[in-house]
């Protein structure tokens, strides 16, 4: 099966020399749920712009659902719908018409899109404010009037770039619940995010860029394996002031005063719990820490921001 | 994208920018009105009288070519540069750019746009200026042409501004200190018979003349140019101005990195 998304060999440097992607390659599955993550300006956005044409790309190729932007940029663009970081609407427009004139330049018919627009404005709560200036709408409304503008013609992939970046925690979970619908019907999704939570809950597989290259291109499972170390949190009976020495295990409380325990992979819980026992304090509820994805995401960055440092460094002393 | 999609996509630009004319139409539609029917009342009834007649006609008749002309031509350029300008500037272009529309399409679409206020401004005025003078049309087909065609050059001309121009100023310099001047000595208050022969020289590199003096021999007749040259000019400018504005739509000069 064709993937969704091909990219291979892709390099962009910008007029001021700055390379922001250093040839890197990507697949994403059709059907697939795929999160591209990556520190501030670690080429995520530019790899999304060249995808969506908003960027042009130095070298390299670039296929959506088999199409090659380079000889059939029409075919792929028809199978993409684009969320940006920014609101990049404008601002005096009404809301229906914003929705309806972008399914017009896909060619779609005013009749045919007032009935897709509705659709989407009704299943992203916005049909209420369908004749309000966007200008009129919050941060929330905004995120979700790009949403189904970019739904409007009933794209294949859907490219979100930092989706619910400023929106609130309840807002956020309803997008969840809205991305994982559309997915479930068969629209592949690629996001970009901050929220290494958000990657966790949706995702299937997962791309790590940092400094324009891939350092991780594997699913979700995979790369929490990866992780040596779970951390787990611990609400006790009685509040602790202090934390308590366990043997074979680290320990911390957080500034709620629960109790953190670092667990290194295939080490018994059963310990744990006994040196508890032995020193008079008792669980009363236990989880794992939500943000696993989230220490594996800072020590790979960290790891290749080190050669990187330590060049620096030998580079300053040979100066 | 196929013929229909890319028609549909065609008559959505048109249809946004005609809602986004109209929304504003204090902004938009009024002061040309204003302003032509000042020059009306000052130019043609006050001043005209004393000044007789030009070109073989009463000076209110003779100018109303020429003041029908300059507001199709400003507001035929300023629909395209300060619209298109406004979508880059809120970044909303990038709503056209991610979709199939073909750039001649969205090149089209803006010049159509254009046009639309263009010659709706130059309907309002001629209909004013039935208050002041009576026209009589000498040649409809030299009309028309003369209005449609200056019309999308300016629209054309407005677009490529818009595309060059990397903050609100750059959208006024033109205007301001091109088109203003060169409309004012395009002939729409004078006969260029009136001036020393060197200046009528210069005049004769004045693209405006043209087309003033055209659309006025499709009115009244006369003119001091040979309006199929005129015609002729136009297209040619046309042709010019919209390769350039392709070339640069496919680059993405100023609307991608």
């Amino acid at each position: 099966m064709t993937n969704a998304l091909e990219i291979e060999n892709l390099v962009k440097t910008y007029g001021d020399g700055f390379e922001a992607l250093k040839g890197i390659n990507l697949n994403v599955a059709q059907g697939d749920f795929f999160a591209l993550l990556g520190p501030n300006g670690a080429g995520k956005s530019t790899t999304l712009g060249i995808v969506c044409s908003l960027v042009n790309k130095t070298s390299g190729k670039v296929r959506v659902f088999g199409s090659d932007i380079d000889t059939h940029l029409s075919d792929a663009k028809l199978n993409l719908g684009v969320v940006p970081q920014e609101f990049n609407f404008n601002q005096f427009e009404k809301v229906f018409d914003i929705v309806t004139t972008q399914a017009g330049y896909y060619g779609i018919p005013l009749k045919k899109a007032a009935v897709s627009a509705e659709k989407y404005l009704r299943q992203l709560g916005l049909w209420d404010k369908r004749d309000s200036p966007a200008r009129m709408l919050s941060g929330g409304m905004k995120r979700r009037l790009m949403i189904a503008r970019a739904l409007v013609h009933e794209p294949k992939l859907l490219i979100l770039d930092e989706p619910t970046a400023g929106v609130d925690i309840e807002l956020r979970r309803s997008m969840w619940t809205f991305l994982e619908e559309m997915n479930r019907r068969g629209t592949t999704i690629i996001l970009t995010t901050h929220y290494l939570e958000e990657a966790e809950a949706l995702c299937r597989n997962i791309a790590i860029i940092d400094h324009g290259e891939i350092l991780k291109h594997t699913s979700k499972r995979d790369l929490l394996q990866q992780l040596s170390v779970e951390t787990f949190v611990l609400d006790t009976d009685v509040p602790l002031k202090t934390a308590p020495k366990l043997e074979n295990f680290d320990c911390r409380l957080d500034d709620e005063g629960a109790l953190l325990v670092e667990v290194q992979k295939g080490h018994s819980l059963n310990g744990m719990f006994i040196e508890l026992e032995r020193q008079n304090i008792r669980v009363v509820s236990m989880r794992t820490k939500a943000n696993r994805l989230e220490e594996l995401f800072i020590r790979m960055v960290e790891d290749n921001a080190r050669p990187s440092e330590s060049a620096k460094t030998v580079r300053g002393s040979a100066a | 994208m196929k013929t229909d999609a890319m028609m549909t996509a065609f008559s959505t630009i048109v249809l946004r920018e005609v809602r986004r004319f109209t929304r504003i139409w204090p902004q938009t539609l009024l002061p040309p009105a204003v302003t032509m029917t000042l020059y009306f009342i000052i130019f043609g009834n006050l001043i005209g009288p004393r000044i007789g007649d030009m070109g073989g006609f009463d000076y209110m008749a003779f100018i109303v070519p020429g003041l029908i002309m300059m507001a199709v031509i400003t507001s035929s350029y300023a629909n395209v540069v300060s619209s298109f300008y406004s979508m880059k500037f809120q970044r909303s272009i990038e709503e056209l750019l991610v979709s199939p529309v073909p750039n001649w399409i969205i090149l089209a679409g803006y010049v159509a746009g254009g046009m639309a206020r263009g010659l709706g401004i130059g309907l309002i005025v001629t209909l004013l200026s039935l208050a002041f003078t009576q026209l009589s049309i000498h040649n409809l087909l030299m009309v028309v042409a003369t209005v449609f065609l200056t019309s999308a050059l300016f629209a054309v001309g407005g677009f490529i501004n818009a595309m060059l121009a990397t903050k609100f100023d750059d959208i006024s310099i033109v205007p301001t200190f091109v088109l203003t001047p060169l409309t004012y000595l395009g002939g729409v208050f004078y006969s260029i018979d009136l001036l020393p022969a060197f200046w009528q020289g210069v005049s004769m590199i004045n693209p405006i003349l043209y087309m003033v003096n055209g659309f006025r021999y499709g009115i009244l007749g006369v003119s001091d140019v040979n309006p199929f040259i005129a015609l002729g000019m136009i297209l040619v400018f046309i042709t010019i101005l919209s390769a350039i504005a392709l070339r640069m739509l496919e680059r993405g000069k100023g609307i991608r990195s």
